[in-house]
């Protein structure tokens, strides 16, 4: 194979896994906006919130310490020494459906059937509110997240490409971070989780037949804001894995809220309702950038392209073909 | 809970009183203090021209409007609003004019979402899908295969019910309601745009549901001959108002009735 080649699949493959991540976070969008019409602003706040809060219990942190030390005079930081991950994340997952509930409580019951552009300004609100809390509660310097999934370059697969080049060029291998071998992996699990807790159990079908038709879901005495709870709280549990890929890539910092600004390119590539628009549009997202920034870039010896190339692909589908690949289509009766 | 207390109500006896029921959007009086009761165990129609408020009064009873006075006496206790949810619980299945199914999903999801309140394993059970949450999903599947058997349904079984043609869907859609096992169905014009087959079709499956599984029925239908046929008693609503009610020989010869849906007799 010519080096060529070999460098056009690495650039294909690292933008599939950088994809994956886009997608786990577009999926926590659609999920809420399927089954409550509402675009959750507040997507990208829950996955720092949730990394925010998994370093906080994974540490041992009091939450709200520094409010409480200024107020009291006391010198309270740690309560408890480093726990396992594994437990943390538990409390975690705890945190947001309690999360869920609260929000479903304070915003949602008392915006039911009210326009969209309300419920999307709440959830705006809903942002700022969360992450303030969030600094509150622990603190806002940058964390280290770090629950035991392994990263950094895969010698593995260096090792296995080297040999591929016609004998004699410079070849080096291919480089892909593990990290993102495993964000894959989980995400690929999550997705077929869901898929069959959404097909073959009862929830699953009540999540579905909201989704679908409010009234209908109604008349057959399905409880619209107990599915709401469940929705939001899946939500979140989507938020805390893409909180944690991102957190471990790139430390905990407040600027992980934006990545809800990512997600928004490939909800428009892959339609607002529908779950594999989200995952097919985060893919194409992720390997469109990555190939814009090496080839595109190369050819006019531009840099940085990755960061607005996604903006780009989504203007373009917006001209032609608005509803997304997967979304349901815009008709218009007169 | 109130299911139980629908079947405590002897055949015959009251089961939904409505007292005054009026309902008005904004400045538009969709119904003026309409008052009629349905018997447990009866076919019973509401009729009316068009715009007459009857889809209303069916909303007013399954909870989706809530009318801004009257009480409804459901099953002896007196409220002055239903919840779309706890008429589901108590027993109350329904079909609505303009179809409202779950288009993506499969005519077999689509019923199998009317046994959700009969299913009972939690949330982590059903997860794991093990042991009793396994047992009960085959169960209300052999429940729903009972009333795809009843309906015909059999070949559109996995096909996602968007596709299938009208009558179909609203076959489907009774379907749904009966897998609810229900003590009282509301229709709401359960043969609209139907050829004179399937009419015939839909009102043996709505008379053998009534006979056979002694559920009560309320339906609006426009096809006069069929509500004539099928049911047992009559009311007949205009411009929002009760104008008539009584057996279906008593209502062929009520003036009022005539006029409304034929103008001004000239007597």
């Amino acid at each position: 194979m010519s080096v060529e080649l070999l460098n056009f699949i690495e650039t294909v493959l690292n933008g599939l896994m950088s994809g994956i991540m886009y997608s786990l976070v577009a999926l926590g969008f659609v999920l809420i906006f399927k089954a409550s019409g509402v675009f959750n602003f507040a997507q990208g706040v829950f996955a720092l919130f949730a990394a925010l809060t998994l370093v906080g219990f994974q540490t041992g942190q009091v939450p709200f310490s520094h409010l409480i030390n200024e107020l009291f005079g006391t010198k309270l930081h740690h309560w408890y020494p480093a726990i396992h991950s594994f437990l943390a994340i538990i409390l975690t997952i705890i945190t947001m459906v309690v999360l869920a509930w609260i929000i479903e409580r304070l915003v949602l019951k008392h915006l039911v059937n009210q326009e969209p552009i309300i419920l999307f300004m709440a959830t705006i609100g809903l942002a700022f509110v969360l992450e303030g809390i969030g600094d509150l509660m622990w603190g806002s310097d940058v964390k280290v997240l770090d629950v035991g999934i392994p990263s950094g370059g895969s010698e593995w697969l260096e090792n296995a490409t080297i040999g591929l080049a016609k004998e004699g060029s410079e070849y080096y291998g291919m480089y892909i971070d593990v990290l993102n071998v495993w964000a894959t992996i989980i995400a690929v699990i999550l997705v077929t989780a869901l898929a069959l807790f959404s097909q073959y159990t009862k929830t699953g079908r009540a999540l579905r037949a909201v989704a679908d038709d409010h009234q209908a879901a109604l008349s057959v005495g399905i409880s619209l804001r107990t599915i709401w709870v469940l929705v939001w709280a899946i939500s979140g549990f989507i938020a805390m894995v893409a909180g944690i890929m991102w957190g471990t890539e790139s430390g905990v910092q407040f600027s992980l809220s934006l990545i809800a600004l990512k997600a928004l390119p490939v909800l428009i590539l892959g339609g607002f309702t529908s779950i594999p628009g989200a995952i097919i549009g985060g893919l194409l997202i992720g390997v469109g950038e990555k190939l814009a920034e090496i080839y595109i870039g190369g050819l006019f010896d531009i840099g940085a392209i990755e960061n607005w190339f996604a903006y780009f692909m989504a203007l373009i589908f917006l001209l032609f073909r608005p509803q997304g690949l997967f979304g349901d289509k815009i008709i218009e009766r007169v | 809970m109130s299911l139980k207390k629908i079947q405590e109500i002897p055949y015959g006896k009251n089961v939904i009183e409505l007292k005054n029921i009026s309902l008005s959007f904004g400045g538009v009086k969709a119904l003026t203090e309409v008052s009629f009761e349905v018997k447990r165990g009866e076919v019973f129609a509401i009729i009316g021209p068009n715009g007459a408020g009857k889809s209303s009064m069916l909303n007013v009873i399954n909870g989706f409007y809530k009318p801004t006075s009257g009480k409804i006496n459901f099953a002896g206790q007196e409220r002055s609003q239903m919840e779309p949810e706890l008429a589901a619980k108590s027993g109350i299945a329904r079909t609505f004019q303009n179809i409202a199914l779950f288009k993506g999903m499969s005519t077999l999801d689509n019923l199998m979402t009317g046994r959700l309140l009969k299913q009972k394993q939690n949330l982590f059970m059903q997860a794991l899908y093990f042991g009793p949450a396994e047992k009960e999903e085959t169960f209300h599947r052999e429940q729903v295969e009972k009333v795809i058997d009843f309906l015909d349904l059999q070949s559109i079984r996995r096909t996602p019910v968007g596709s299938l043609p009208y009558g179909l869907q609203k076959r489907v859609e009774l379907g749904r309601a009966l897998a609810m096992e229900p003590e009282i169905l509301l229709l709401d014009e359960p043969m609209a745009g139907m050829n004179v087959e399937e009419k015939q079709d839909m009102s043996r499956f709505v008379l053998t549901a009534n006979h056979e599984l002694k559920t009560t029925i309320v339906l609006i239908e426009h096809d006069m001959s069929v509500v004539m046929d099928i049911s047992d008693r009559i009311v007949v609503l205009d411009y929002g108002k009760k104008i008539g009610s009584g057996k279906p020989e008593e209502i062929r010869k009520n003036k009022a009735v005539i006029d409304a849906y034929l103008g001004i007799s000239d007597e």
